[in-house]
C-alpha cells in the first residue's frame, strides 16, 4: 500500500548512513588536509565574487522596496534595521546557500559522479583508500568552514548595498543607517545567522556527494545526479530554514 | 596427460578464490544468481557472456567491492562477506584489478597512479591489527620507501612500455595506453590474483593483441592466478594456448614453447579432446555467464564441443 514510499525512504536511509560515516570520519585519521584546502579554495574563493555581487544587489533591492512601505508610516529612517535584520536572519544565509548549492553541490555531484562511472571510486577502494574519507569528509569540512564566512560577507555587502540606497535616495545619514542596522541585531539573530549556514553547508556537501556517489548509467547518469543534487539541496535549505525560524522566534 | 616432462607446466596450488552459491541482487535484477566456482593458484579463468550478464559484478564481488546478499566468498581462505571495509583493505592489497572503465585517477599523473597502490597499502591506520591469518605471508603490509616505490613504478611502466609517460595525465594518453597504465597499476604490487575486466574492449585488433600478450606475460612470469572477462573469443583462446617464453622473451603458442608438444600442421578447433592434453588446456578454464547465472564451466575444447547455442556464440572466432 505504501510501496511508493519505499524508494524515497530507502534513499533517505542510505543518505543518513553516508552522513553518519562522513561525520565519524571527521574524527578519524587519516585526514586529507590538502584536499580540505583545495575544496575551501574551490568553494570559498570560487564563490566569492558571485556571492558578493548577489549580496550587494539584495541589499539594494530590499532597501528600494522597503523604502516605499516605510515611508507610508514615515519610518524611512528605520531602513537600516529592516535591511540588516532580514539579511542576517534569513536572506544572507539562504541566498548564499542557494548559490553555493548551485555552484558546488552540482560540482561535487558531477565530479564524484564522473569518478563513479569511470570506476575511480571502486579503484580507490580497491587500492586501499576509503572514498568517504578522501572525498566526502574534506568536502564536508571545507563547506562547513567556508559557507558561514561567505554568508558574513554577503550580509555585510548587503548592508552596504542598503546604505547606498539609503544615502543616495532616502537622505539618511551614515551614522543613522549604521547605528540602526547594528543596534537592532541581537545575540539571537547572530546565532541564527551563523547556525543556518553551518547546517546548510552540511546539507549541500552531503547531498552533493551522496548523489555523486550513487551515480549510475554513464555520462547521462552524471547529468541526472547533478540536477538532482541541486534540486534536493535547495529544497532542504528552505525546509531547514522554515523549521528553524519558529524555534528562534520563540526564543525571544 | 602425455606424461612428458613439462618445464612450463603450471603449478596448481591452494585455493585463491571460492564462490559458493553467491547471489547479488539489484532491486529485481539478479546480477549474480547462485554462482559457484573456484580458482586455485596458477589457474586462469576466462569469463565470457553477453552484456549485462554479471561479469563485472562477479569480479567486483571477488574483490569485495560489491556485497552479494547471499552465499559465501572465500578470498585467500577468508570469508570476505563477513569482513568490514577496513579489514577488506588489507586483503584487497593482494588483488590487482584492471577496471572495465579504466579507473585511473584523472587528477594524478601516470607515475602517481601506478605508485598509488604501493604508497597506500601500508598507510591505513587501523587495518594492520585486523590481519587475522598470517599463513599467506607476503610483504605488502610494510610501508615501502619512496625510492623503492619509484623503482617498482618504473619497472611496472617499463613492463607495459610506457616509462616515458611518467608525468603525463591519463586523459593525455590514447585508449590503449591507458589500458596499459591500468595493467601496470594492477600488477605493481605483484598481487597473487589479478582480475582483468574486458581488457581489450574498444581497442583495435593490434592493440588488443598487445594487451593480451602483456597479460599472458604477467601471468606466466609470476604464475599469477588470473581471471579475465572478455567479449572476444580470441582473448580466451590466447589465454588457453599461448605462453610467455622466457628464452625468446615473446608470447607464443604453447605448442612452440613446450618441448613435449608435437608440431601440429594446424592446431585448431578440429583437434579432438584426446590429442590436446597439454597442461595449459587444463589450467585455463572458461566460464560462460547468462543473466547472472554460470551456465558453463570447462576447458576450451569442452566449450567448443558444447551444443548450447548461447555457449557456442563464445566458442567461435570473430564473434564479439
Ligand atoms: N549499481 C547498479 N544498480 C543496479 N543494477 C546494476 C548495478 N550494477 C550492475 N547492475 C546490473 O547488474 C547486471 C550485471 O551487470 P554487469 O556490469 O556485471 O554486466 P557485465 O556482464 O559486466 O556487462 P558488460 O559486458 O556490458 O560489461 C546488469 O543487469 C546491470 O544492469
Ligand atoms: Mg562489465
Amino acid at each position: 500500500m505504501f510501496d511508493f514510499l519505499k524508494g524515497p525512504v530507502e534513499t533517505f536511509q542510505e543518505f543518513l548512513f553516508l552522513s553518519a560515516r562522513a561525520f565519524r570520519n571527521v574524527f578519524r585519521s587519516p585526514h586529507y588536509a590538502s584536499d580540505i584546502l583545495i575544496q575551501m579554495d574551490v568553494i570559498g574563493v570560487g564563490s566569492l565574487f558571485i556571492v558578493s555581487l548577489i549580496g550587494v544587489f539584495t541589499g539594494i533591492v530590499m532597501a528600494l522596496q522597503m523604502a516605499r512601505a516605510l515611508s507610508t508610516y514615515g519610518a524611512s529612517g528605520q531602513i537600516g534595521q529592516i535591511v540588516s535584520i532580514t539579511l542576517v536572519r534569513e536572506l544572507g544565509p539562504v541566498l548564499t546557500a542557494i548559490l553555493v548549492a548551485g555552484r558546488n553541490a552540482s560540482g561535487m555531484a558531477s565530479e564524484l559522479g564522473s569518478m563513479k562511472v569511470t570506476e575511480q571510486i571502486d579503484a580507490m577502494r580497491a587500492l586501499g583508500t576509503d572514498p568517504l574519507q578522501k572525498l566526502v569528509t574534506p568536502r564536508l569540512i571545507a563547506t562547513a568552514i567556508v559557507l558561514p564566512l561567505l554568508t558574513i560577507i554577503a550580509d555585510a555587502l548587503g548592508m552596504v548595498g542598503g546604505y547606498f540606497i539609503a544615502a543616495t535616495m532616502l537622505n539618511i545619514t551614515r551614522s543613522q543607517y549604521w547605528t540602526n542596522a547594528w543596534q537592532i541585531l541581537e545575540y539571537n539573530d547572530l546565532l541564527q545567522g551563523l547556525l543556518k549556514p553551518f547546517l546548510f553547508a552540511i546539507v549541500i556537501a552531503l547531498v552533493g556527494c551522496f548523489y555523486g556517489l550513487r551515480t549510475s548509467g554513464g555520462t547521462q547518469g552524471v547529468g541526472r545526479a547533478t540536477t538532482k543534487a541541486v534540486v534536493v539541496a535547495s529544497v532542504w535549505i528552505f525546509v531547514i530554514t522554515s523549521m528553524l525560524d519558529p524555534l528562534f522566534v520563540n526564543l525571544k | 596427460m602425455t606424461g612428458a616432462p613439462q618445464n612450463l607446466a603450471r603449478e596448481i596450488g591452494p585455493d585463491i578464490l571460492q564462490f559458493e552459491d553467491v547471489s547479488l541482487h539489484f532491486d529485481d535484477v539478479a546480477a549474480l544468481d547462485h554462482v559457484s566456482f573456484e580458482l586455485r593458484a596458477g589457474e586462469t579463468l576466462v569469463i565470457v557472456g553477453a552484456a549485462a550478464s554479471g561479469k563485472t559484478m562477479l569480479l567486483k564481488s571477488a574483490a569485495g567491492l560489491e556485497h552479494p546478499q547471499s552465499g559465501r566468498i572465500l578470498l585467500f581462505g577468508q570469508d570476505i562477506l563477513k569482513m568490514g571495509e577496513r579489514q577488506l583493505i588489507q586483503l584487497r592489497s593482494r588483488v590487482g584489478i584492471l577496471f572495465q572503465e579504466g579507473g585511473l585517477f584523472d587528477s594524478l599523473t601516470i607515475e602517481e597512479n601506478v605508485a598509488y597502490p604501493l604508497l597506500n597499502s601500508g598507510i591505513t591506520d587501523s587495518g594492520v591489527g585486523h590481519n587475522a591469518t598470517s599463513s599467506n605471508g607476503d610483504s605488502n603490509h610494510q610501508p615501502i620507501s619512496i625510492a623503492e616505490a619509484e623503482a617498482r613504478v618504473l619497472k611496472a611502466l617499463r613492463f607495459v612500455e610506457l616509462e616515458k609517460t611518467l608525468d603525463q595525465f591519463p586523459n593525455e594518453l590514447s585508449g590503449g595506453m591507458r589500458r596499459r597504465v591500468g595493467i601496470a597499476r594492477a600488477v605493481v604490487t605483484e598481487p597473487a590474483l589479478v582480475l582483468y575486466d574486458s581488457p581489450t574492449a574498444g581497442l583495435d585488433p593490434i592493440t588488443a593483441n598487445t594487451i593480451m600478450r602483456l597479460i599472458i606475460q604477467e601471468r606466466d612470469l609470476r604464475n599469477t592466478a588470473t581471471i579475465i572477462v572478455t567479449h572476444r573469443y580470441q582473448d580466451g583462446h590466447m589465454m588457453a594456448t599461448f605462453r610467455y617464453n622466457p628464452s625468446s622473451g615473446a608470447v607464443e603458442p604453447s605448442a612452440k614453447v613446450e618441448p613435449s608438444a608435437k608440431a601440429e600442421p594446424s592446431a585448431n578447433a578440429k583437434s579432438s579432446p584426446a590429442s590436446s592434453g597439454d597442461q595449459s588446456q587444463i589450467t585455463t578454464r572458461f566460464l560462460v555467464m547468462r543473466e547472472g547465472q554460470l551456465i558453463f564451466e570447462g576447458t576450451e575444447d569442452q566449450l567448443k564441443a558444447s551444443r548450447d547455442p548461447y555457449v557456442q556464440k563464445f566458442a567461435k572466432a570473430g564473434s564479439s
